[in-house]
């Protein structure tokens, strides 16, 4: 079994959908002749030609609606954004049509469409391309939004997306590209979405997080346990549609919650988990939930990003916060 | 080429049909008799419908609803070069294109009455649902025919929008992408000179909207939108293009909005009852109807006989809507998603439980 990072991973994926389904097309800006900026579809182009791999003019809302289009007359399109904070002038698309199609038309006419966007800070990037915004669109019925955390879980969550019959927002974490390899098989491989992942067993407290809090949270949990604290791990890994009872039945055991994001505190995902833990876990909870999150601020350019960016103390002053309740 | 012999930029725009039904016999497309029957037939359905609808708001029986009198051919005439297979993707002021291409007028009554039964379609119906924010759709027309394009089949899409939408981002990237992809479309802007009070000078400092498809690097053709032969005629010439694999065409259908823009709208507010008049005088059905009568296809008997028909019709239909069932809690639910979440199941039955008895309306 090959080793490999995520973007190999991806690559991978879309690589096999696209051998075992003709009708799967990559199009985005950059994403042919030049292998995407982070390379992801390198190489499909030469693969599979222009007709599969299109490189489209410098427009994200006709990125999105061209492949709402495709989608709906058979079509299976996987259209890249270059980053998710430019994905914004497509968010109409998103929200008026992508989201609603289905239901619109009574079920007629579908959107089996993914649309792949790197995001999240801890790069040291230029303006725009730290942003960590998954909440606006989980936020709108219809819509699928997934965040792989490791190499393997992108190519079985990718696999499953493209297969879906609904749009699904693909969101990659920039940071975790080429953090982390580990070995990924080559062939089927699917991890169903909607459910979360148990990264670690533990009775103390759970602690929730996604793409690239992974490993943030792998290292406070580290010193944690040095500590004699047993921290239960989810990966959610579908933002949306959530697997909340997951996080339910976890906290129903360990008694505290802690939400690990790096988007904003104010209404982000970890607001909606801690309402669905107090709905469905009040009684076995032992301390309120504790929200490890960003600074609702703009992300601050690089100087100033470990303002705002979650570091492993962060999130073992969190745990330690619930402890200590 | 209609599109070089008409070119905008020249200020030439095609007519063939005059004001007063007087066709231009060089120019005049061949249509056999049974397709211009049921084009006019159509077009007197969809005034009758229309108008049904307009009172039918304002009796309270029907929501807001945008009129489309005046624009019957500029409707029925683009729709009418399709063949079976050819997308129609829409905005929301194309009843005549909807009727011509057999979707069932109680069906729309249901939808415009807030039903959304409404949108069901049976059948390989080839057609979007509507598309309320302004332009969105032309990317969706792209997308279509790229795929049509990559099946390598040859059919085409005819995208119909407003003179409003050419303002906005979604027309430009949309003609884009079909420029530089060249896929089989046909966009077909209805400038019915006004974006609700807007008039269409507001919109462009240029002087047609046809003129703009220049920009992206073919061919755009300006044509009297109230003359159903031209339209015709403009589209059959761009469909072939299309299915030739020459790309797209930008149609400008110059017609005009004879109602308000929606049943909420005002248009004596900014619009001069002599505008109006003008137009009046080029109503493009009753041109088209001395255009039959000149063939022997259609006389004073045949009028009579199937405006009452029509208006019969419209009667059934307008029961068929108002008869239909109210939406079932369930329905709301169930097209959110293929398989419904956990999450969302868990919802609807606490929705079942959580509200009250009567529910519907």
């Amino acid at each position: 079994m090959a080793v490999m990072n995520m973007v190999q991973a991806i690559n991978l994926a879309l690589r096999e959908e696209m051998e075992r389904d003709e009708s799967v097309v990559c199009l985005g800006e950059d994403v042919g002749v030049d292998g995407g900026v982070f390379r992801v579809t390198e190489g499909l182009f030469e693969r599979f030609g222009k007709e599969r791999v299109i490189d489209t003019p410098l427009a994200e809302s006709s990125i999105v609606g061209t492949a709402i289009g495709m989608a709906m007359n058979g079509l299976r399109p996987v259209a890249e954004i270059q980053f998710l904070g430019f994905i914004y002038p497509a968010y109409q698309q998103f929200v008026s049509h992508a989201a609603r199609m289905r239901n619109r038309t009574r079920g007629r006419l579908t959107v089996p469409m993914v649309v792949r966007a790197p995001y999240g800070a801890g790069v040291k990037a230029l303006e725009h391309h730290s942003e960590s915004t998954e909440a606006i669109f989980c936020h709108i019925p219809g819509l699928k939004v997934v965040v792989p955390a490791t190499p393997l879980e992108a190519k079985g969550l990718l696999t499953a997306s493209i297969r879906d019959p609904d749009p699904v927002i693909f969101l990659e974490p920039t940071r975790s590209y080429r953090l982390l390899k580990e070995e990924v098989p080559e062939g089927e491989y699917v991890v169903p979405l909607g459910q979360a992942r148990k990264v670690r067993e533990g009775k103390d407290v759970t602690i929730v997080g996604w793409g690239a809090m992974l490993p943030i949270i792998q290292k406070a949990v580290e010193s944690l346990e040095k500590e004699g604290i047993s921290p239960e791990v989810l990966d959610m890994r579908t933002l949306a549609p959530m697997d909340y009872s997951s996080v339910v039945s976890s906290v129903k055991r360990t008694g505290r919650c802690v939400v690990v994001h790096e988007a904003p505190r104010n209404l982000g995902l970890g607001a909606e988990i801690s309402a669905r833990v107090m709905e469905g876990a009040l009684l076995s909870l032992q301390a309120p939930v504790e929200r490890v999150t960003a600074p609702d601020i703009t992300v601050p350019l690089p100087k100033g990003e470990n303002y705002y960016y979650i570091s492993p103390e962060r999130v073992v002053n969190g745990v330690k916060r619930a402890m200590s309740f | 080429m209609l599109t070089d012999d008409f070119d905008p930029l020249q200020g030439k725009m095609l007519s063939i049909l005059d004001k007063d039904g007087k066709v231009n016999e060089a120019l005049e497309p061949r249509i056999e008799d049974a397709k211009l029957l049921h084009a006019y037939k159509t077009m007197v359905l969809t005034r009758i419908a229309d108008d049904k609808a307009v009172r039918l708001q304002r009796q309270g029986r029907l929501g807001a609803y945008p009129p489309s009198r005046g624009q019957e051919a500029s409707q029925v005439g683009p729709a009418l070069a399709l063949e079976k297979g050819d997308w129609l993707v829409w905005a929301f002021r194309e009843l005549g294109a909807l009727l011509l291409r057999g979707v069932p007028l109680w069906r729309l009554y249901l939808y415009w009455m807030g039903n959304e039964e409404g949108s069901v379609l049976e059948g390989d119906v080839s057609l979007t649902p509507s598309a309320v924010p302004v332009g969105s759709q032309l990317p969706h027309a792209v997308g279509i025919s790229y795929a049509m394009k990559y099946r390598k089949e040859s059919n085409v899409v005819l995208c119909y929008f407003g003179d409003g939408a050419t303002s906005e981002g979604d027309f430009h990237e949309g003609l884009n992408f079909a420029g530089t992809m060249r896929t089989p479309v046909i966009f077909l802007c209805q400038n019915n000179q006004y974006a609700i009070s807007m008039p269409r000078k507001l919109q462009t400092a240029a002087p047609t909207l046809a003129q703009k498809a220049c920009a992206y690097g073919f061919k755009g053709i300006q044509v009297d939108g109230n003359d159903l032969l031209a339209l015709y005629a403009a589209t059959e010439e761009a469909v072939a293009r299309a299915r030739k694999g020459e790309g797209p065409t930008l149609i400008e259908s110059f017609t005009y909005r004879m109602g308000d823009h929606t049943t909420s709208d005002d248009a004596t507010k900014y619009r001069l009852a002599e505008e109006t008049a003008y137009w009046s005088a080029r109503d493009p059905i009753s041109r088209f109807r001395v255009y039959l009568e000149r063939k022997n296809l259609w006389d004073e008997k045949r009028e009579k006989e199937w405006s009452e028909e029509a208006a019969r019709v419209v009667e059934e239909e307008v029961r068929k809507a108002e008869t239909h069932a109210p939406p079932a809690l369930d329905d709301a639910f169930a097209h959110t998603f293929a398989t419904m979440p956990e999450g969302l199941r868990e919802q609807l039955e606490f929705m079942r439980r959580d509200l009250p008895a009567k529910r519907e309306g």
